[in-house]
């Protein structure tokens, strides 16, 4: 029964909501707006089949291996940053500008400096999802318990060992909160790099779909779009339970009043 | 995302910053600054040295004084306040909408069990893949923006106002039922007080968030405004006031960035976390 009423919440506002829309399309002829089942048939016709292999994987790949180096370096150069006191007060204006700096103008600049290949577009996504990750980790580190460094220092660990063992460990929230902004601007700087001057990937197929009326093949490269998101957060949700479960379960502890 | 920066060893009394004292904020400041001209060093040397070509990237000083004359210009003005209108609009209305909704349905739990699946399905949508949709509807108005910018930013408030009703104190509104307090009494003086910093951070990531997609919005789908100025000068070849632009709108969200941290510890001047930072 429990488990019954649960499948109820998750289930009952997503089927109002299609059992509305279809509904209201059912006799409509709006030209924007296609009926779920129409939409769902082009779904399978557009995306699955050689335009997988040619638009979807290579625009998957670059966001990955563009996210993945953002976080690497970004968790080094952080890590090195927020530990050495006056590198981080020589830096840090600078830091806060690229920050600040939307990414997305980053496309016509690399594009000049590079060209338009996938380096670039990998390159766009590095440069404009390090930021927050750098950031973060730099907060990180610094917010880390003094009288714990001091107590690991007196204890003789090196470098290697305060590192691993207690700074990574409790910057890891943190750093967690901008892998989580950094994957967000990733996508986003996907889809833009190959809008913006490219001849395949996702972007630009569902540009070309809308330049030529294709509405409803439009819409569904917007729901694949929309899929992709909602799978990158929750491979992100898992690896984050997974790596700081020791985290939530001290959080629990503490609300659990 | 601030729930996170609350260490769990908040006992301790406000940690002693090691190697304060002497002077530290003035030279840390003259260091920064220090930094900001390392960098203009640095650019304007490795153009200068050949290492990249100067058609691609101007030295700094010419980027600098392209920035400078085009500040004494209409247009630029115009494209400024055309960016910022558009992103204040979207901020504001969906910084009401994601306060209202936030504040309904966090206080009930039918409603947060029902609506949880398909917000955690929504938000995570690029707001991006809306950009044809909004270019089909709107053309190349600023309406089209306003709906990528509407999108991205509403549920970054919303989620920090869920989060924030979630996290009243059971026994504080416990109490407030007993004392016979309305609903409207509630939300004033127990909900919204408890909410707010969650709220604050809400607003300062959907500024941030709303900056980016104003800028995305003008550069891809045009329509006037600095992204759009962009993409002009970025086809026409004028690569220098293509990168005096690209500092601009910079400059625009380190001062989005600042206005957004001094608002919020101005609304959050009675809280701990605030507190605590002026004491140490």
């Amino acid at each position: 029964m429990r488990i019954l009423t649960r499948v109820a919440y998750v289930l009952g506002l997503p089927v109002v909501l299609v059992l509305l829309w279809w509904v209201l399309t059912i006799d409509s002829t709006n030209f924007f707006v296609p009926e779920p089942g129409e939409l769902a048939a082009t779904f399978v016709d557009t995306w699955i089949g050689p335009r997988f292999r040619e638009d979807v994987l290579p625009s998957v790949a670059r966001f990955t291996v563009g996210t993945l180096l953002a976080i690497v370096l970004g968790v080094a150069a952080g890590l090195l940053i927020g530990s050495v006191r006056w590198l981080r007060s020589l830096l840090e204006p600078m830091l806060e500008f690229f920050r600040a700096l939307p990414p997305p103008v980053l496309v016509p600049v690399l594009m000049l400096l590079i060209g338009v290949d996938n380096r670039m577009k990998v390159l766009v996504i590095v440069f404009g999802a390090i930021w927050p990750v750098l950031l973060n980790t730099v907060e990180g580190v610094r917010a880390v318990d003094p009288v714990l460094v001091d107590t690991a220092r007196t204890y003789g660990l090196t470098r290697l060992t305060r590192l691993r063992t207690l700074v990574l460990p409790s910057a890891a929230p943190q750093i967690a909160a901008g892998v989580r902004q950094a994957l967000s601007i990733g996508l986003i700087l996907m889809v833009i790099s190959e809008m913006f001057a490219s001849s395949s990937g996702l972007g630009f197929t569902i540009v070309v779909f809308q330049r030529s009326f294709a509405v409803v093949e439009m819409w569904s490269g917007i729901v694949l779009l929309g899929l992709i998101g909602v799978a990158v957060s929750i491979v992100f949700q898992a690896c984050e339970r997974r790596v700081l479960h020791w985290y939530y379960g001290q959080k629990e502890v503490q609300h659990g009043r | 995302m601030t729930s996170v920066t609350a260490s769990p060893s908040a006992d301790t009394p406000a940690p002693p910053r090691r190697a304060g004292g002497r002077g530290a904020p003035l030279s840390s400041a003259a260091l920064g600054l220090l930094g900001i001209v390392g960098f203009l060093v640095t650019w304007e040397l490795v153009v200068r040295s050949g290492l990249v070509e100067e058609r691609f990237l101007p030295t700094a000083s010419t980027v600098l004084g392209e920035l400078r004359s085009l500040a004494g210009t209409s247009d630029f003005w115009a494209s400024v306040r055309e960016t910022v209108t558009t992103w204040a609009i979207g901020l504001a209305i969906s910084a009401a909408a994601g306060v209202a909704l936030g504040l309904v349905i966090g206080q009930s739990r039918f409603l947060r069990r029902a609506t949880n699946s398909t917000i955690e399905f929504l938000r995570p949508i690029p707001s991006v893949a809306l950009i044809p949709l909004a270019s089909l509807l709107y053309g190349t108005s600023m309406q089209s923006t306003l709906l990528l910018v509407l999108y991205a930013s509403f549920w970054q408030v919303l989620i920090q106002v869920l989060y924030g009703v979630g996290d009243v104190d059971p026994v504080a509104s416990d109490t407030a039922r007993s004392y016979g307090l309305g609903w409207a009494a509630r939300v004033r003086y127990l909900v919204w007080p408890s909410a707010l910093p969650y709220v604050m951070t809400g607003l300062r990531l959907g500024a941030a968030v709303a900056l980016i997609l104003t800028i995305t919005g003008e550069l891809i789908i045009g329509g006037g405004g600095l992204g759009t100025a962009i993409a002009l000068a970025n086809s026409g070849g004028a690569t220098a006031q293509m990168y005096a632009l690209i500092l601009m709108t910079g400059f625009i969200g380190v001062a989005i960035n600042l206005v957004a941290r001094l608002v919020e510890r101005r609304a959050l001047r009675w809280h701990v976390s605030v507190r605590r930072e002026e004491v140490a």
